[in-house]
C-alpha cells in the first residue's frame, strides 16, 4: 500500500533514509522532545514540504490528493468559535450526503466521543479533554484512510486519555491506518503494532512493538524506555 | 462663557421638544452613514479576508496601500467623487451630485479601506490559529474566508464601529458632494459647521451633543456585545 521514503533538511531537522509503513497497523512514533516527531507527521500529512526526498502513499505522491484521505489531530486542538455540533457540521457540510444523513452522522460522532450532551455548547468552553475528543470526532468525520495524531493526549485527564485511546483502537480495527506520535512509553505499549523511534531527526529504529519493547537495539531507545534522560 | 451656558440650555430644550428639523438632520446622518457602513463591510470584510488567505506576489504592497488609504483626507475623497459625479464628469449623467446617494458613495469610498485594513489585522490573528487545521481539512479558500469572517465576527464588529465613527463624524466629503442643502443633504456635521458659522451656537451644540451621545452609545453597545461573546468564548 505505501512505501514512504523521506529526507528533509534545512538544518537537518528530519533526516530519514527510508521508512515503509504497513497500511493498516497502529504505528507509534516515539522519541525525546525535539526529535522531529511532529515535523515528520506534518511531512507525512503534506503540511510542509521536504527540502529533499519524497513521500508517497502507494503509487501516489504526497500532496493535496493524499491529504484529503488523511485526517490529523493536533497536539493543541484548534476549534472553531462555534458550538461543538457546528464544529462537526463545518466538516460534514463539504461531504456528500443529505441533510438528514449528515445530522445522523454528526450525532453518531458526538456519541462516539461521549459529547452528545455537549452538542450545543461553545466548543471553546469545553474542558481540554472534551476539546480534544471533539477534534478527534472532527477528524473521523472525514472518514480518513489514515489518521495522524500528534501527542493528542499530552496533559489531558486520564478519563479522556482512555477514551481517546479506545476510539483510536476502534478506528484502527475499521481498517484505518493510525500514525500516533507520543513520548508516553505506557501509551505506546498500549497502542503500538509497530514503533518508529526518532532521535535527533534520525530514524533510529522501526520494528514491531513486541520486539521493540522487549529488546530495543539502539542505546537511545533503550535509555528512553528505561526512563533515563536521553539527550 | 455666558453664551456657552445659554447654548447648552438651548441644546437641551431643542432635544427635549423633539424639534422636527433636528431629528430630520439626525435621521439623514444615520441613514447615510449606516448605508455607507453596510456597503463598506460588504466590500471590506472579503478584501480583508482575501488578503489574509491568499499569499500572492505583491501582497505586502497591497496591504501597505490599503493601510495608507485609511488616512486619506475626506475632502480629497469628496473632491474625487465630485469630479466623477459633476455634469462634465464620467458619471455626471446619473445626476447624483448633491443627493444623499452621492454622500453615501463618498463615505463608502472613505471607510471601505478602513474596514478592509482593520479587518485584515483582526483576521490575520485568527488565520494564524486556523491555517494549519484548515489545510489539514482541505478547506477551500472561499470557505476559509467565510469561516474567518464568521468566527471573527466580534472583532469585525469593532472594525465596523471604527468605520461608522469615521463616517458619521466626517464633514469634508459630504459637504462637497452633498452641498449641505436644507431638508435634502444636511447632516449633523455639515449642520454643525453651518450653525456655528451663523452664530447659532444652540443648534450647533444640540447637534454636537446628539452626535457624541450616538457615538458613545454605539460604542457601549458593541463593548457589551463583545463582553458577552468573550464570556461564551466565541471571541
Amino acid at each position: 500500500m505505501e512505501q514512504l521514503a523521506l529526507e528533509a533538511a534545512g538544518k537537518p531537522l528530519v533526516n530519514i533514509d527510508k521508512l515503509t509503513l504497513d497500511p493498516h497497523s497502529v504505528t507509534i512514533i516515539m522519541g525525546p522532545n525535539g526529535a522531529g516527531k511532529s515535523l515528520l507527521l506534518r511531512l507525512i500529512h503534506g503540511l510542509i514540504a521536504p527540502t529533499r526526498g519524497w513521500i508517497s502513499w502507494g503509487e501516489v505522491a504526497c500532496g493535496e490528493a493524499t491529504r484529503s484521505t488523511q485526517a490529523m489531530v493536533f497536539q493543541k486542538p484548534v476549534l472553531l468559535r462555534r458550538s461543538a455540533a457546528a464544529n462537526l457540521d463545518f466538516v460534514l457540510r463539504r461531504r456528500a450526503g443529505t441533510k438528514v444523513g449528515r445530522r445522523a452522522r454528526r450525532d453518531e460522532l458526538l456519541a462516539r466521543v461521549g459529547l452528545s450532551d455537549r452538542a450545543d455548547q461553545p466548543a471553546r468552553l469545553l474542558s481540554g479533554g472534551e476539546q480534544q475528543r471533539l477534534a478527534l470526532a472532527r477528524a473521523l468525520a472525514t472518514r480518513p484512510k489514515v489518521l495522524l495524531l500528534d501527542e493528542p493526549t499530552a496533559s489531558l485527564d486520564p478519563a479522556s486519555v482512555q477514551m481517546i485511546e479506545q476510539i483510536v483502537l476502534a478506528t484502527s480495527a475499521e481498517a484505518t491506518k493510525i500514525i500516533f506520535v507520543t513520548h508516553d512509553v505506557g501509551q505506546a505499549r498500549r497502542l503500538a503494532d509497530d514503533v518508529a523511534f526518532l532521535h535527533h531527526g534520525q530514524l533510529v529504529e522501526h520494528r514491531p512493538a513486541a520486539e521493540f519493547f522487549a529488546n530495543p537495539s539502539s542505546d537511545a531507545a533503550d535509555g528512553y524506555l528505561s526512563g533515563r534522560i536521553v539527550l | 462663557m455666558q453664551d456657552f451656558a445659554g447654548a447648552f440650555g438651548l441644546a437641551f430644550r431643542l432635544i427635549a421638544s423633539g424639534d422636527a428639523d433636528l431629528f430630520e438632520i439626525v435621521g439623514l446622518s444615520m441613514r447615510v452613514s449606516l448605508t455607507a457602513l453596510l456597503l463598506s463591510c460588504l466590500i471590506g470584510f472579503p478584501i480583508g479576508a482575501l488578503l489574509v488567505v491568499r499569499k500572492f506576489f505583491g501582497r505586502g504592497i497591497v496591504i501597505a496601500l490599503v493601510n495608507s488609504m485609511m488616512g486619506f483626507p475626506p475632502v480629497v475623497i469628496g473632491l474625487l467623487v465630485y469630479l466623477a459625479l459633476s455634469r462634465a464628469g464620467p458619471m455626471g449623467w446619473l445626476g447624483l451630485l448633491y443627493s444623499p446617494t452621492a454622500m453615501i458613495i463618498a463615505q463608502t469610498l472613505l471607510i471601505a479601506p478602513i474596514v478592509a485594513a482593520l479587518s485584515r489585522q483582526v483576521l490575520e490573528a485568527l488565520q494564524a490559529e486556523y491555517d494549519e487545521q484548515f489545510r489539514s481539512l482541505g478547506v477551500s479558500r472561499s470557505s476559509a474566508m467565510l469561516a474567518l469572517i464568521v468566527d471573527g465576527r466580534y472583532g469585525l464588529l469593532t472594525v465596523a464601529l471604527a468605520g461608522f465613527g469615521r463616517a458619521v463624524a466626517e464633514v469634508g466629503a459630504v459637504i462637497i458632494v452633498g452641498g449641505n442643502i436644507d431638508h435634502l443633504t444636511r447632516v449633523m456635521t455639515t449642520a454643525i459647521a453651518l450653525e456655528t458659522s451663523k452664530g447659532d451656537l444652540g443648534m450647533a451644540l444640540a447637534l454636537g451633543i446628539i452626535l457624541m451621545c450616538l457615538a458613545i452609545s454605539v460604542n457601549l453597545a458593541a463593548g457589551a456585545l463583545r463582553a458577552i461573546a468573550e464570556r461564551h468564548a466565541y471571541a
